[in-house]
């Protein structure tokens, strides 16, 4: 498939001033190269553009995450750096160096696939040396480094043993022991968790992230799960239909998205349209599409008749007796019980329904019972017109 | 519904009762007659077209010790495992192609390796005699070019015959390695591209070693093919070139020698056999149906 694709034009196209987003090149200071650097990429297959003018700066030794829906193009990318598809424009480089023309098998690069991807005919030993082998690693060095492998994937002694007869967490701790048993600059994995039941990727999440700080690596992990970005990452790269929609830590994108679908994406935010009605300062009142109007800082002074739309976590609202301000009055469409907190729909108007995740304070709201539901004038971020965040 | 009473769903009589039109069918068609030909081989021949019932061993006593037959088996097993490993060689590349090529439209070229069962197979067997014959295309090319003044004996040689089976079991062997090598999960190249390997190096550690099985069902089944065959041999050999089955088909045919005939039939079932079931048990069953499109 990529082979179409490797003889593809390097168009040159205007450098887009600064470049780079920012989070990257932070606090790793400006002399110390970037494990990986992404500069304007495209990557098209035939006429279908997957990536479009992608910019990216990822820090020596910290772990990345690419989140966004199927078909957003994370995957393209992590599998661009290995090489394994070709990109038709811009540059990549793994250490300061370009790789755009550097074969796959010389690019040093730990590959974690979402099917394990273990030789099926080749034991644990043989499976886990063969980065090393082809690296030339004398013999007596190879078994050092690939039992200290295992034991780093809490799997000493497997040797032996053939793929088939693991299980999936184990097939796939064997696969990040081999991604990482040569030591490459850089650990793509590629939704290793997915194929995984519901408590092994729990287990595996915690044992990924702490392989990756013991041994220093840098990791890109492409995932369409918010939990494993927020839980695991340093940063989160928010994509979209092949371009970046935000970047920046798991509390920046959670807490303040920079688009409407970083909002929705995250956490399913509530997205209340209104119009500006009067401005106090940073303080705006805004009147929602619902008919109620609420309160909310916004970090510009905005101007009185501006379209705009209010963003709330669902934990960020408060029902009943608690609600500090921003009072709005509704009626429970659902309530889901979920022990210490539960999870209500409330219509407040015009069909507008709210999802607030409360802790329980007295007896449980039931359906059809009226309510007020509110939050804090801060707890909340304004999107404008275009859908992007007001800052 | 009340006749279904007291059935479970996989009940184990369900199951006999579905599979009993197939087991009549094999015991009525294969078994018996394999079983009649057994039995025959313990009559006694009297003269062309004449046995008697009178049991005797004088057949496999024959079989045993004369060397003439054992010279046929000899070659038949060599020609057959000859066929197999060229066809092995020959059609791997195909196989790899097809599997590989980024071509949009894969049936199409999968299409072209079914195309030859359109057409009779004693035809395209025929065809050679006209390419390879004295008169044929190679030998009337050569002349005219000057580069020969005799015509060169290609006709009726092994080679002829070699050539036939070749071309009759290459779809067979490029199938049964395609299918293999379409089993193979793409992301384990991938893999052992990124830790280090070449594509020549991934051929070797990965593609190789994950088509062995597909290209061993190739094998068995054209050797299996080539070893049993008789219209090849009878076309496109001289005499000398004949194979187990011509003779069979000659001591039946010709001399009308039943018990011989019967008991030459029944020693290429059972080698041939042996050959299947050391397959089966080395390397499975599955894959040669795989490879049938099952």
């Amino acid at each position: 498939m990529h082979e179409s694709l490797e003889t593809s034009a390097q168009t040159p196209r205007p450098e887009t001033a600064g470049g780079l987003p920012a989070g990257a090149a932070r606090d790793g200071g400006q002399l110390e190269k970037p494990a990986v650097e992404f500069r304007n990429i495209d990557i098209a297959y035939g006429k279908f553009v997957a990536v479009r003018n992608f910019s990216l700066a990822i820090r020596k030794g910290s772990f990345i995450t690419l989140l966004g829906p199927s078909g957003c193009g994370k995957t393209t990318i992590l599998r661009s750096i290995a090489g394994l598809v070709d990109i038709s424009a811009g540059q990549i480089s793994i250490g300061g160096k370009r790789v755009d023309d550097v074969p796959i098998y010389k690019r040093n690069i730990g590959l974690v696939f979402q099917s394990y991807a273990l030789f099926p005919h080749k034991n644990v030993f043989d499976n886990v040396a063969f980065g090393l082998k082809y690296r030339n690693v004398p013999k007596p060095e190879i078994a050092r480094r690939v039992s200290k492998a295992l034991e780093m994937v809490r799997l000493p002694g497997s040797e032996k043993k053939l793929p088939s007869q693991l299980s999936g967490g184990q097939q796939q701790r064997i696969a990040l022991a081999r991604a990482i048993v040569f030591e490459p600059e850089v650990l793509l994995l590629d939704e290793p968790l997915s194929a995984l039941d519901a408590n092994m990727r729990e287990e595996m999440r915690v044992e990924i992230k702490k392989i990756q700080k013991e041994t220093g690596i840098t990791a890109i992990f492409v995932t369409h799960d918010q939990e494993e970005a927020l839980s695991m990452s340093d940063q989160i790269v928010v994509m979209d239909a092949g371009t970046m929609e935000q970047i920046g830590s798991p509390e920046q994108v959670y807490e303040t998205p920079a688009t409407a679908f970083v909002a929705d994406f995250l956490g399913k935010a509530n997205m209340l349209p209104g119009v500006v009605s009067s401005v106090d300062g940073h303080k705006a009142t805004i009147t929602l599409s619902a008919g109620q109007a609420v309160t909310a800082v916004s970090p510009k002074v905005l101007t009185p008749g501006a379209r705009v739309s209010v963003v709330v976590r669902p934990q960020k609202l408060s029902v009943g007796a608690s609600v500090p301000a921003n009072k709005l009055a509704g009626r429970v469409v659902s309530t889901s019980y979920l022990g210490g907190s539960a999870i209500y729909e409330i219509d407040i108007g015009e069909r507008t329904i709210i999802r607030a995740n409360t802790p329980i304070d007295g007896k449980v709201a039931r359906e059809g019972e009226a309510i007020n539901v509110g939050f804090d004038p801060a707890g909340c971020v304004l999107l404008d017109e275009k859908g992007l965040r007001i800052a | 519904m009340g006749m279904t009473k007291g059935w479970k769903l996989y009940d184990p009589r369900l199951a006999w009762m579905l599979v009993a039109p197939v087991l009549l069918l094999l015991l009525l068609f294969l078994l018996l007659p394999i079983a009649v030909m057994g039995v025959y081989t313990f009559f006694t021949f009297v003269t062309a077209g004449v046995e008697t019932s009178a049991l005797t061993f004088a057949n496999w006593k024959e079989f045993l010790t004369d060397s003439y037959y054992h010279g046929f088996l000899l070659k038949t097993v060599r020609v057959g495992a000859m066929t197999a490993i060229i066809c092995a060689v020959l059609g791997y590349f195909p196989a790899y192609f097809i599997w590989a090529t980024t071509f949009r439209h894969k049936w199409l070229l999968l299409l072209l390796l079914i195309v030859p069962f359109w057409i009779s197979f004693t035809i395209r067997t025929f065809s050679w005699i006209h390419i390879l014959g004295e008169q044929g295309i190679i030998n009337v090319t050569l002349l005219k070019l000057g580069l020969i003044d005799q015509p060169l004996q290609m006709l009726y040689t092994e080679g002829a015959v070699i050539m036939g089976l070749l071309h009759f079991l290459l779809p067979y062997m490029i199938l049964n390695v395609y299918v293999s090598l379409e089993s193979i999960d793409r992301t384990l190249i991938s893999a052992a591209r990124s830790m280090g390997c070449t594509s020549a190096q991934a051929f070797r550690e990965v593609t190789l070693p994950l088509s062995l099985p597909g290209l061993g069902a190739g094998l068995l089944l054209c050797f299996v093919l080539a070893a049993g065959s008789y219209v090849t041999p009878q076309l496109l050999g001289s005499g000398r070139d004949a194979l187990f089955g011509n003779l069979i088909y000659d001591t039946i045919m010709g001399q009308l020698n039943w018990p011989m005939g019967a008991t030459l039939s029944i020693v290429l079932f059972v080698v041939l056999g042996c050959f299947a079931a050391a397959y089966t048990r080395y390397m499975g069953m599955s894959q040669i149906v795989k490879g049938l499109g099952g």
